[in-house]
């Protein structure tokens, strides 16, 4: 059942490209059917108690490789399939103007294989090859339309990555040469018998560089401004959505939590970098006046928040950071495709030539507002009460510092998307765009699916609703070394 | 111990075309050089002294306690697949960007500011 | 190319296959496998483009044939897995029989399931992939700047 994430994008991915030039409608039809069936199949495993696993190739469990669907792996799963179910459904009126798009979707499935892996296998081997893989079809999507700034930014992003993932590959031979094995339970189990504080400490520092730079922590964030503006918008959606938090905060989590055990020094690690990213994200979306820009800024920001509540490491912080993480994913990827239905439409991205789009196009302008509120923490949306939620975690572990700056940069949040909104939206409307549509209906349609989604996610506070979704991921984290003795028992 | 030290040297000079030169190519070529020492750093670690090719002559003969470490060489032969394949889309945007700008030069490849 | 080049390449290109086709097939039993023996199999077609130039080449060996085989290989490789699939776990080794330790003869060339069908179809996908890249860089010209 766990290998099914894996194998149908795989194989329509293989299809699109094998007859996709022939024939359009079998790249498109698969373009949006193999998402949606995948979703179904990940609300469906949701409220599953114990721990699935599931050994490739019937090989027995130190020898090959396992893939484990435990509540952590089970609460990412949905989120990321249902928003590339909308993105991929945004995307097929958007890559008209564009050529060859075949491979566009052939690329785009393999993605969502490697996304799909990346959170549910049990090999730490296997991970680093998942997320290379998922690297490269982004590297080749960013450059898609083949314009300037987009190959400059491509190449960029491409060099960073390539070298943090260099920087997890020597972590990962240090791990084996002193565990002699790839499995990640295995060497959670055989570091808590011999423990070596200087390896794993070293490892510690390896593994925050590479996966840090994958998830945009600020000292390694200068990739993402430029990646994230200049992709077609639907695989800007995907990228600050979910490919930050699936191959980033992820494997962060999984690592850090479940394989070497949660320390003060992590602790300390996780809420330094996450202030620093809060406070270097929120300033400099002051100043930009690129649409697709502040967005990509405000991504490090909200990261940022989601660093820094993991790493209170109280339960209250745990399901906090969850919280946050659906809650961006969701607002985050309406506001890239509503900044995309705009650019389609009008075909310009600064804001200063934009303006009274409210009357023109108002199904983008209120899902735009809805996210953008969503973002920024106003209620009744579910940005919110994750917001609250983190800044109580913080006062409760007696973190002052980092509440009054959670506050302070909120208020600065709220700032930056109210000059997005009057630019682009309310205001005069210049009379060059006098005669331009509403968006398409498949445009539509994902985003007012999104949009549902970010005023609906606040009930994941009720207790009912949370104990299905979000208590099972925070007892994997907070139970530490219970993964390994859950994995191997089985 | 004095192999892992200039695999190490391999590595920072690596990282120093990377971070130094001026040329696309030049960085190219820097990160492929990358890639080699951790290849010879996961060789490295599978050896043991006077032991064998991992491979069976019949059944019993040689004995898997004088062999080298196979799944470091698996390993190596996934990251050259994987350095390869990032190498290919590396060289196609480079030749892109020189018909897009003009030039290979990163100091005048910069549209993107702020 | 040089009269000399192109007579020699007349003799080693089919060498280099044949090279590249017994590491492909001893996969199982020695050093080898898919990957190396397909980047060798590519490098055959390689030579024979670099003496004698790509319409030589490409009479033969189309663009067609070349992107039907990276498909070919890929597809081929996920439907093994997934026929293992329905015998037991996802790339299970089907021509095992229960009880029995080895599958086939020992150090034999048809023994070992799966493992030389998946090397063919890695060796496909590989070759022609490399080989691909090969021809999209040379056929590709540089067009007007800016």
């Amino acid at each position: 059942m766990l290998t099914l994430f894996i194998i149908i994008p795989l194989f329509g991915a293989f299809v699109i490209f094998l007859v996709g030039k022939y024939s359009k409608n079998i790249s498109y039809f698969m373009g949006w059917i193999v998402p949606a069936f995948l979703s179904v199949l990940a609300l469906s495993l949701v409220g599953t108690k114990e721990t699935l696993t599931y050994q490739i190739g019937g090989w027995v469990q130190p020898l090959g490789i396992t893939l484990v669907g435990d509540g952590l792996s089970l609460f990412f799963l949905p989120v990321i399939n249902i928003i590339v179910f909308a993105a991929a459904v945004f995307s097929i009126p958007y890559i008209e103007k564009y050529t060859s798009k075949w491979i566009y979707f052939a690329l785009f499935l393999v993605m969502q294989a490697s996304m799909n892996a990346v959170v549910l296998t049990g090999d730490i081997f296997n991970l680093f090859i998942w997320i290379e893989v998922g690297g490269l079809a982004s590297y080749a999507l960013v450059c898609y339309k083949v314009e300037p700034e987009a190959l400059e930014s491509s190449f960029k992003y491409a060099v960073l990555n390539s070298v943090g993932l260099l920087f997890v590959l020597f972590g990962i031979g240090l791990l084996y040469a002193y565990t002699s094995t790839l499995n990640m339970a295995e060497i959670g189990r055989i570091l808590h018998e011999r423990p070596n504080l200087k390896l794993v400490g070293f490892v510690t520092v390896l593994f925050f560089t590479g996966f840090g730079l994958k998830s945009a922590i600020v000292p390694f964030h200068s990739w993402l401004p430029d990646a994230h503006s200049s992709a077609p918008s639907p695989v800007s959606a995907l990228l600050s959505g979910v490919l930050i938090k699936s191959l980033g905060i992820y494997t962060l989590l999984r690592i850090m939590f479940n394989v070497f055990g949660f320390n003060l020094y992590i602790s300390k690690l996780f809420i330094f970098l996450g202030l620093l990213s809060i406070i270097t994200g929120g300033i400099l979306a002051i100043y930009q006046k690129d649409m697709k820009r502040l967005l990509a800024y405000s991504t490090i920001s909200q990261v940022g928040y989601i660093i820094f509540s993991f790493g209170l490491g109280t339960p209250l912080g745990m399901f906090a950071g969850f919280f946050h993480l659906v809650n961006h994913a969701a607002a985050k990827s309406l506001l890239f495709l509503t900044s995309g239905a705009v650019l389609h439409v009008t075909g310009e991205r600064e804001m200063g030539k934009l303006g009274g789009l409210r009357e023109k196009m108002p199904v983008t302008a209120f899902t735009s507002m809805v996210g953008s509120m969503s973002v920024s923490g106003v209620p009744p949306f579910g940005g919110f009460w994750s917001k609250l939620v983190i800044i109580i975690a913080a006062v409760q572990a007696r973190e002052f510092l980092g509440a009054s700056v959670a506050v302070g940069i909120s208020i600065v949040t709220l700032a930056y998307y109210l000059k997005l909104q009057k630019n682009v939206f309310f205001g005069e409307l210049k009379p060059v765009w006098n005669n331009i549509k509403e968006a398409p209906w498949m445009m539509c349609f994902s985003m007012i699916l999104l949009a549902i989604l970010c005023i609906g996610l606040g009930a994941l506070l009720l207790p009912g609703v949370r104990a299905v979704f979000i208590t099972p991921a925070v007892n994997v984290l907070a139970g530490g070394m219970q993964y390994c003795n859950a994995v191997l028992r089985i | 111990m004095v192999e892992y030290f200039l695999c190490m040297v391999l590595f920072c000079l690596g990282l120093y075309a990377i971070l130094i030169k001026r040329n696309l190519i030049k960085i190219i070529i820097g990160l492929a050089i990358m890639e080699y020492a951790m290849n010879l750093f996961f060789i490295l670690l599978g050896y043991k002294k006077g032991a064998t090719v991992p491979i069976f002559s019949s059944l019993t003969e040689p004995h898997p306690e004088v062999m080298v470490d196979p799944v470091a060489q698996a390993m190596v032969v996934a990251n050259v697949v994987i350095g390869l394949a990032v190498t290919f889309i590396l060289v196609i945007i480079a030749i892109l960007i020189y018909e897009k700008y003009g030039t290979f030069d990163i100091r005048d490849v910069n549209k993107l500011k702020g | 190319m040089t009269v000399i080049v192109k007579t020699v390449t007349r003799y080693t290109d089919v060498l280099i296959l044949m090279f590249g086709m017994y590491f492909i097939f001893n996969g199982h039993l020695t050093h080898g496998g898919g990957f190396v023996g397909g980047i060798i199999v590519a490098l055959s077609f390689i030579h024979v483009m670099l003496a004698f130039g790509k319409e030589v080449a490409l009479k033969r060996v189309t663009e067609r044939i070349i992107k039907l085989c990276v498909g070919l290989g890929a597809i081929s490789f996920l439907l093994i897995g997934i026929i293992g699939f329905t015998k037991g776990a996802f790339l299970y080794n089907f021509f095992r029989k229960p009880g029995v330790d080895y599958i086939g003869e020992p150090f034999s060339l048809f023994s070992s399931g799966i493992m030389p069908l998946m090397n063919v179809a890695i060796c496909l996908a590989v070759a022609s992939g490399f080989y691909a890249i090969f021809i999209a860089l040379v056929v590709y010209k540089i067009g007007k700047r800016r």
